[in-house]
């Protein structure tokens, strides 16, 4: 059962200088309870595809130009406001990367849980608390009762991320986006919120996707992968398509030059030369072609369409056979 | 062994908490609390550790930024705790620093010629002419166009930034760099540019590194010894290939294990720590990992561990591996 299908979707931002395509035509499908990881470096238009459809594209500058973003067989991208309101928090949600600014400071924890719940169920106030406070605890933070009372201010930076997950599950939505949920903490923190995020997977059954820079949290916590530059996706796959068997040259890259714990130490990484193109001002044909290695005289002009490897695996690159 | 470049010993820094405008400290930020190291000339030397560890203090307070409240640090065997302002300045020459974020450290109203000239005019050091040619020079040594020198630092990429920022470090041939988590505002593909880079430096001009970073991984690839901080102590300490195949102290082991590794064929065996970091204004009792550590037994929240040695050239901080 698709759960999530993106089609061909578009996102533009009007500028001083002109409009940007942030998005170009990423595809991608989930399924009812998998998940699925983005993955790109910045500017690449992960973060802007989450946005777009949760429905929170910055205002009035973002739009979605053209696709679809269809949830259970709804096109969200031409739903009104009013539904969009309904849908997001209860059952489409969104965790965020910076805990201190996700939050807000003069509130305390309990009422952002509590106002979750008011806005999509007609519990009374004293449900209301207790549904708050039984989901501090299911994401593990000590004497929930007492957190209910408490601001931001006064948490850890892990503590701070718990509470953010909370408010994005205590409606038990069916699809969670996290975007880059353990980017701002620590190493064993990190480890302690992945964990916790398997845990809730595994309980709720929901869908997630998983929009990350860090190829070992999509390689722990993926089935799916997707990797974008420069607002489309040059290769998406199965977990063990894109780190068994990477196609385009920009993935390759990416594995390879990241150091690991088996890496020979001191020996010169590999690079992938130059940096992300400008949206202002996009290579023509294909968009990587300028940083790649493998590049030719078509690669500068002729566009790469979207190849389908095999029934998972799709690639975006003229020369992938040869490789 | 060759004399170390850089000694530092049982080095504290604790920053005063006042309670008010006139009142006396009461209590204090024991940031870092009695390290000791040496870094060899041409090492890189790996400083890991979480946030507030104490990791970027320690390295501030070697490059003198910070005014230590206890301790010694001997470069080449002269102590610089106690130089006065003046006198400290030949040292400046050799001991540089690279910031995290080279937007914040770069001045946005200066163009990048006059950042990278302006060391060596406070060092009085060439005239105008071979000021602009050195600038020339360094601009060609980390990867960047000439004409870069009369354009201004947001015109810059990230990593393009950081590049700046190494050159305006290794401008006067300094002979130690205390690297702040160079690489962990950039992108992946970046970093290892700016890595390969500074590994590239290290065998041109026999640089020493103080390499400091909470990403394991990166430490360990340009690292030769490493060095594993937790609260204001360093905990654990060995050969950079020793402290990852076979970590002695628990915090180490945990830490090495919490790494998502980005290969979905391997399941990791994680040791998942309990709860955050204590907080250093009022560190737990007895060793100062007790309160997170797997294994801790009732003696751990009595006795502080000293960092000892448990196995050739490899030191660590606990009671359990000390007493065996």
């Amino acid at each position: 059962m698709t759960l999530l299908s993106v089609r061909e979707l578009v996102t533009e931002f009007s500028t001083d200088e002109g409009t940007v395509r942030a998005v170009d035509g990423v595809s991608f499908d989930l399924p009812t309870g998998g998940t699925l990881g983005i993955v790109g470096e910045s500017g690449c238009g992960k973060s802007v595809t989450a946005l777009s459809i949760m429905g929170l594209l910055p205002q009035p500058n973002g739009r979605i130009a053209s696709g679809e973003v269809v949830y259970e067989g709804e096109n969200l991208a031409m739903a009104s406001e009013v539904r969009r309101q309904a849908i997001r928090g209860a059952e489409v949600s969104m965790i965020f990367q910076e805990p201190m600014t996700a939050l807000n400071p003069v509130h305390t924890i309990g009422r952002q849980l509590t106002e979750v719940v008011a806005l999509h169920t007609n519990q009374s106030a004293a449900e209301q608390i207790s549904t708050a406070t039984d989901m501090l605890a299911r994401v593990g933070i000590p004497e929930p009762a007492i957190r209910m009372t408490e601001y931001p201010h006064q948490l850890s930076g892990g503590m701070r991320q718990r509470v953010v997950i909370a408010i994005a599950l205590i409606c038990q939505p069916n699809l969670v986006i996290a975007d880059e949920p353990t980017t701002a903490l620590d190493v064993t923190i990190q480890a302690q919120i992945l964990e916790l995020i398997r845990t809730l997977q595994n309980d709720t059954g929901m869908a997630m996707i998983m929009i990350t820079h860090d190829l070992g949290v999509i390689a722990e916590t993926c089935e799916q992968v997707v990797v974008m530059y420069a607002g489309q996706v040059v290769e998406q796959g199965t977990v063990f398509d894109i780190f068994d068997s990477p196609k385009h040259p920009y993935t390759r890259g990416l594995l390879a030059s990241i150091p690991t714990l088996d890496n020979q130490p001191k020996a010169p990484l590999e690079i992938i030369p130059g940096m992300v193109p400008s949206l202002h001002e996009l290579p023509k044909a294909c968009r990587f072609a300028n940083r790649c290695t493998f590049a030719e005289a078509r690669c500068e002009i002729e566009a790469p369409p979207i190849e389908v490897l095999s029934s998972s695996h799709q690639v975006r690159c003229l020369k992938w056979a040869q490789l | 062994m060759t004399a170390p470049l850089l000694e530092v010993n049982d080095l504290k820094m604790h920053f005063p908490i006042k309670s008010g405008l006139f009142s006396r400290a009461k209590t204090f930020n024991r940031a870092v609390d009695g390290v000791s190291l040496s870094i060899q000339p041409g090492e890189t030397v790996g400083l890991v550790g979480e946030s507030g560890c104490g990791k970027s203090t320690l390295g501030r307070c070697i490059a003198r930024l910070y005014q230590p409240t206890e301790g010694r640090v001997y470069f080449k065997g002269n102590d610089l705790v106690h130089l006065s302002h003046k006198a400290l300045l030949p040292y400046r020459q050799n001991i540089q620093m690279i910031f995290q974020d080279p937007m914040e450290s770069l001045n946005a109203r200066h163009t990048v010629g006059e950042i990278l000239e302006e060391p060596f005019i406070i060092h009085g050091i060439g005239d105008a002419q071979s000021r602009r040619r050195s600038v020339a020079k360094l601009l060609d040594t980390v990867g960047l166009p000439s004409r870069s020198a009369t354009r201004y630092p947001f015109e810059f990429s990230g990593g393009q930034r950081q590049r700046i920022g190494i050159a305006r470090a290794i401008a006067l041939n300094p002979e130690l760099i205390i690297c702040d988590e160079p690489v962990s505002a950039l992108d992946v593909s970046i970093q290892s540019q700016i890595l390969n880079l500074l590994m590239d430096l290290q065998q041109e001009y026999n640089l020493a590194y103080l390499f400091i970073a909470h990403d394991l991984a990166v430490v360990k690839h340009i690292s030769d010894r490493v060095l594993i901080m937790y609260l204001g102590q360093i905990v654990e300490s060995a050969a950079s290939e020793t402290i990852y195949q076979s970590p002695l102290h628990p915090y180490t082991q945990s830490l090495i294990s919490a790494i998502p590794i980005p290969d979905p064929h391997r399941k990791t065996n994680r040791i998942l720590l309990q709860g955050d970091v204590p907080s250093p204004i009022a560190p737990p009792s007895g060793c100062r990992f007790h309160t997170r550590c797997p294994v801790a037994e009732p003696r751990c929240s009595e006795t502080a561990p000293s960092l000892l040695e448990a196995e050739t050239q490899h030191d660590a901080r606990c009671l359990l591996i000390n007493s065996q």
